[in-house]
């Protein structure tokens, strides 16, 4: 009796020890993953910090190629998001709170420009808007042409960044309990009073992060843009473009490129982060 | 006065309810959960619209499939209270209870003269500038009813009212509500599960099972059905 006693007690240790030093082994396991998928994203990016002076940073600063590029990518990446929560909202509203004939097409094809390769989406815009283009070889009839001006980085920067919007906007919208909307128009709000003081308010942090996120991509664009839009200095030439143009030659003026897009990714996370109340 | 018959295939069976309230009459709906009471108020609220019916509220006709006739949501003139009240978390009192009066477009003044007066009346004025996500159930309870009083609605339908609110608070609660729905005067239909809210609230009673009505008189008439299984349990709760 004591024996078969003594027996199950040592199993129990034996086995308690065992997966003691399985869980161990688990956490050690994790750990060395962790470590080296953070390292991967973080060492090319400190990279760039290590491989530039405080002093030549700030002297390229002032550079003409970085300041065109700066502002010139600072105001399409604006104007386009605009664009995008302009066009974006009422469509995500729509497909978040109407089931009609066809949502499910409309759903993929917003989503399109997510899957579909900057490359492809450069030469469809070009086939679209290019001067022998599907409908710009009407806009030339008017003398109005889109390719290869800041008008076609706009575009590019639209085409691949309003997918961001838009699913941000539409799954915002859905949280938001309809009770809301209900109880508004058993108060008199019409479906618009409705739409602009409870649905949109309650979906501001979701709006908000997802425009951010919209303005992040398209600040980042490149492969549509060099295709539709070229590489025109100050005028089409946007960040990115000019880090690919500027690696060739002045390797300062394209890490100090890079550096500023860093910067405001780090923003756009941060923003992102605290609009949607998560903590760091 | 409000006599509605409103038709409406649900997933499990066809809502088939006709039931009219007189002015300062208050109707009681009971019945099991998925009754189809709650829908019944949505019906005439205008949040659904039936397949088939007509409801007339005074001289005004709000639906009938027959004249083609479909008054919007907004336009009735409906003071509907949702059994989580629904008040806007965005909003602190005031605004919730000035929401309506915005969108009814009353001038500025007006509406704080009106707002003021509602919280005053509804001991509520203290919390004028607070959020509603930081008020108690008895006082979200308040709050939606002085939301839906200030607009002086022609109908008041109140989805299990005292759900939300604390044991403690109820009784008084309920003494509070029924004094509101008498000095309101106009038609009043009340949804709920609670004995209690029946024989302080009722003035006519009517029992929905599967959408239809199984019973309807003065309270006592039919809680006193004991033959039915539902009034049996009900009246022993």
């Amino acid at each position: 009796m004591d024996l078969t006693r003594f027996r199950q007690e040592t199993e129990v240790i034996r086995h308690s020890s065992r997966t003691r030093l399985g869980k161990v082994a688990l956490t050690l396991l994790i750990a060395a993953l962790l470590t080296i998928f953070l390292l991967f994203i973080t060492l090319p990016v400190v990279s760039l910090f290590l491989r530039i002076s405080p002093e030549a940073f700030f002297r390229s600063l002032s550079e003409p190629v970085i300041l065109d590029a700066l502002s010139l990518s600072l105001t399409t990446a604006t104007v386009s998001t605009v664009i995008v929560v302009v066009f974006g909202t009422p469509l995500a509203l729509v497909n978040a709170r109407y089931n009609y004939r066809g949502r499910n097409i409309v759903d993929t094809l917003t989503d399109l420009p997510i899957v579909l390769p900057p490359a492809v989406a450069g030469i469809a815009l070009l086939m679209a808007f290019g001067r022998r283009g599907v409908v710009g070889q009407y806009l030339d009839l008017f003398g109005i042409h889109i390719a290869f001006t800041t008008v076609a980085v706009v575009l590019a920067q639209v085409f691949v960044a309003s997918p961001f919007y838009v699913r941000q906007a539409k799954a915002s919208f859905e949280a938001v309990d309809r009770l809301y909307e209900d109880a508004a128009r058993t108060l008199g709000a019409s479906p618009l009073t409705v739409a602009f003081r409870i649905t949109i308010p309650l979906a501001w942090g979701g709006l908000i992060s997802g425009a951010i996120l919209s303005f992040a991509r398209a600040l980042g664009e490149f492969g549509a843009t060099i295709m539709f839009a070229g590489n025109y200095q100050g005028r089409t030439q946007t960040m990115p473009l000019a880090i690919y143009t500027t690696m060739q030659g002045d390797l300062d003026a394209a890490i100090s490129l890079a550096i500023i897009l860093v910067m405001i990714s780090f923003v756009v996370i941060a923003a992102v982060k605290i609009v949607t109340r998560r903590k760091f | 006065m409000l006599s509605f018959h409103v038709v409406r295939q649900l997933r499990d069976f066809v809502l088939d309810v006709a039931l009219s309230v007189e002015e300062g009459e208050t109707l009681v709906l009971i019945g099991e959960n998925g009754a189809g009471k709650s829908t019944v108020l949505n019906l005439i609220s205008g949040i659904l619209a039936p397949d088939r019916g007509e409801i007339t509220l005074g001289d005004r006709i709000l639906f009938s499939d027959r004249r083609e006739i479909d008054v919007p949501t907004e336009n009735r003139n409906i003071g509907h209270l949702f059994q989580s009240y629904a008040l806007f978390p965005h909003m602190t009192v005031a605004e919730n209870v000035a929401f309506g009066l915005q969108c009814r477009k009353v001038p500025k003044s007006e509406i704080a003269k009106s707002v003021a007066e509602q919280l005053a009346a509804m001991n509520l004025s203290d919390l004028a500038d607070v959020n509603v996500g930081r008020l108690s159930g008895g006082q979200r309870q308040r709050v939606a009813l002085a939301r839906a009083l200030v607009l002086e609605p022609e109908l008041l339908l109140l989805d299990e009212p005292l759900a939300a609110v604390d044991m403690r608070a109820k009784g008084a609660m309920r003494k509070e509500l029924r004094d509101q729905i008498w000095n309101a005067g106009i038609p009043c239909i009340v949804v709920t599960h609670t004995l209690r809210d029946v024989l302080e609230l009722a003035d006519r009673l009517c029992l929905l099972e599967e959408g239809k009505v199984m019973a309807y008189g003065a309270p006592e008439e039919v809680l006193g059905m004991q033959e039915n299984g539902f009034i049996a349990s009900f009246t022993e709760g």
